[in-house]
């Protein structure tokens, strides 16, 4: 059989000439800020390094009582455990700065406008999940700080009125931070998030070739002769993959230069070590929360409570933003939002930095 | 194949250009696969940690099982020499009998019964004898590989004979 016979045969059953013929016409536009449109594909390469990484690591890590051990196991005794584990905790932290700029991109960009609202959503929704892998995967190690920082963490779920306790109870399997809490924390992040953020990446995926990339308010005003695009393939996809492998060295370089310490393990008994303090994606709310308490009427619980309100409304303006800022125009609510992404960077950015300052 | 017939013939390659296209691809080729080799060798040494630790151990030239010289006549000892089962067998008559008890036919963990005096693989139902560790009846295709056994009053050393 030639392999032209064998590509018909496959073809009239899965239709690869439509593809083919799809990928072909595929554009994207070009123009003084396309660069940023490398970022969701960064977001996408990294998280398939963490799944890469991920599976080497889940060959020898042991959750529950010994998972301490074992990750002390794959960082000294196995060869280059050390770098496979840096490689997995340092990649997560670019990507969760990789989605950071690209959903800062989008907003800016007003790409979140029709027809592209579950593009933005399911893009939050993703965010989200990361964030809960990010957290969730801290904690696997049971060393002293991923302990704290997940005891810490649990109490913000623990403010809610009334429901709090009972959900971070289950959270924790317990009154407390244990074997249980890193068992199904593992649960989590192998088998639940994955099985969540999957399907909703291939939507995502699926949502951008459906709709293609939205150019900026200021290049659609354009007439039609003055945009310019490129052909996907092979262009764009070129430096796209140039990208990944950027990334890639990025990655390499910070993960051997800088290998991801292990610090002692946890002991439920011993005090909080000094400087104790979040992921850097987490840093921002946890050092909100600590401004808001040193207000004098909302210091103890008060304070926590009204600072989860006030996430929760902040969060959900951000999330609805497509259905308040719609118009094509650049008009009145078109102004307030981009005021409203302006206070949010400015606030990620502050609130992060001065967390870090007073760590020391 | 008539397209390239039907090309003007005076549109030729210069052949520099050709050599020095050659040379690139060539050389970006070295620098994939030199690219890929340096991935690729951490995980594949990652992967055979267990192997290697194992090649380490079945390098032990000698073990000794301490308060061992107290097992009672006709009993045995299951231990490990290097990273593989052995036994230990103190016979009825005395003697100290020492050998490896990984079957030679698939590599089934063999078993000593005193009753039948014999060492037995429940596997597909190998017999050895338990002195010489020859192969008696059954599929095994040689015998048991014997251990030097030292007994003493700390414990029993086996090294390898």
């Amino acid at each position: 059989m030639s392999t032209k016979a064998i590509y018909d045969w496959v073809d009239e059953r899965l239709g690869l000439t439509e593809l083919v013929a799809f990928a072909l016409h595929k554009t994207v536009p070009v123009h003084s800020q396309s660069f940023w449109y490398y970022w969701g594909g960064i977001s996408l390469f990294l998280f398939l390094v963490q799944c890469f990484t991920g599976v080497l690591l889940l060959v020898y890590y042991r959750p529950g009582a010994e998972a301490y051990e074992s990750v002390r196991q794959i960082t000294f005794v196995m060869h280059f455990g050390w770098l496979i584990r840096s490689a997995h905790a340092w990649s997560a932290s670019l990507m969760i700065f990789s989605i950071f700029v690209h959903m800062f991109s989008v907003y800016f960009m007003k790409a979140y406008r029709k027809p592209r609202e579950f593009g933005w959503l399911s893009g939050m929704a993703l965010l989200g999940v990361a964030s809960v892998f990010g957290f969730s995967g801290y904690l696997l190690p049971m060393d002293e700080l991923s302990y704290f920082a997940t005891k810490v963490g649990l109490q913000i779920p623990a403010a809610i009125p009334f429901v709090g306790e009972a959900i971070a109870n289950m959270l924790r399997g317990g009154p407390d931070v244990s074997e249980f809490t890193v068992q199904r924390f593992f649960a989590l992040h192998v088998v639940v998030l994955p099985a969540i953020f999957l399907p909703l990446l291939g939507f995502h995926l699926w949502l951008v070739q459906r709709h293609g990339n939205a150019a900026p308010p200021s290049v659609e005003a354009l007439p039609a002769t003055e945009r310019k695009s490129e052909p996907f393939m092979p262009n764009f996809l070129r430096k796209d993959l140039a990208m990944w492998l950027i990334s890639l060295n990025v990655l390499a370089l910070l993960a051997s230069v800088f290998p991801w310490s292990l610090g002692k393990p946890f002991d439920p008994l011993a005090p909080a070590p000094l400087g104790i303090h979040p992921e850097w994606y987490f840093m921002s709310p946890f050092e909100m929360l600590k401004l808001l308490g040193m207000v004098k009427w909302l210091q103890g619980e008060a304070g926590e409570i009204v600072g989860i309100l006030l996430f929760t409304l902040g969060i959900a303006l951000w999330v609805l933003i497509p259905f308040y800022d719609t118009k094509k125009e650049s008009g009145q609510r078109a102004r307030a939002a981009h005021y409203f992404g302006l206070i949010a960077v400015f606030l990620l950015l502050t609130t992060t930095i001065i967390g870090y300052w007073t760590i020391r | 194949m008539s397209e390239a017939t039907n090309l003007p013939t005076n549109i030729v390659e210069d052949p520099g250009e050709r050599n020095s296209r050659r040379a690139f691809l060539i050389a970006a080729g070295a620098a994939g696969l030199a690219y890929t080799a340096a991935l690729a060798y951490p995980i594949y040494r990652y992967l055979a940690s267990p192997e290697e630790m194992a090649m380490e151990a079945t390098a032990v030239t000698e073990v000794t099982l301490k308060d061992a010289q107290k097992l009672p006549l006709g009993a045995v000892l299951m231990f490990k020499f290097g990273s593989s089962p052995a036994l230990l067998i103190h016979h009825e008559k005395g003697e100290w009998v020492a050998m490896t008890a990984v079957c030679t036919h698939l590599g089934c963990t063999v078993q000593y019964e005193p009753q039948a005096d014999r060492i037995h693989c429940a596997c597909h139902g190998g017999v050895y004898n338990p002195y010489t560790g020859a192969n008696v009846s059954g599929p095994p295709p040689k015998p048991l590989k014997l251990y030097k056994v030292a007994v003493t009053d700390a414990g029993v050393n086996v090294s390898r004979a």
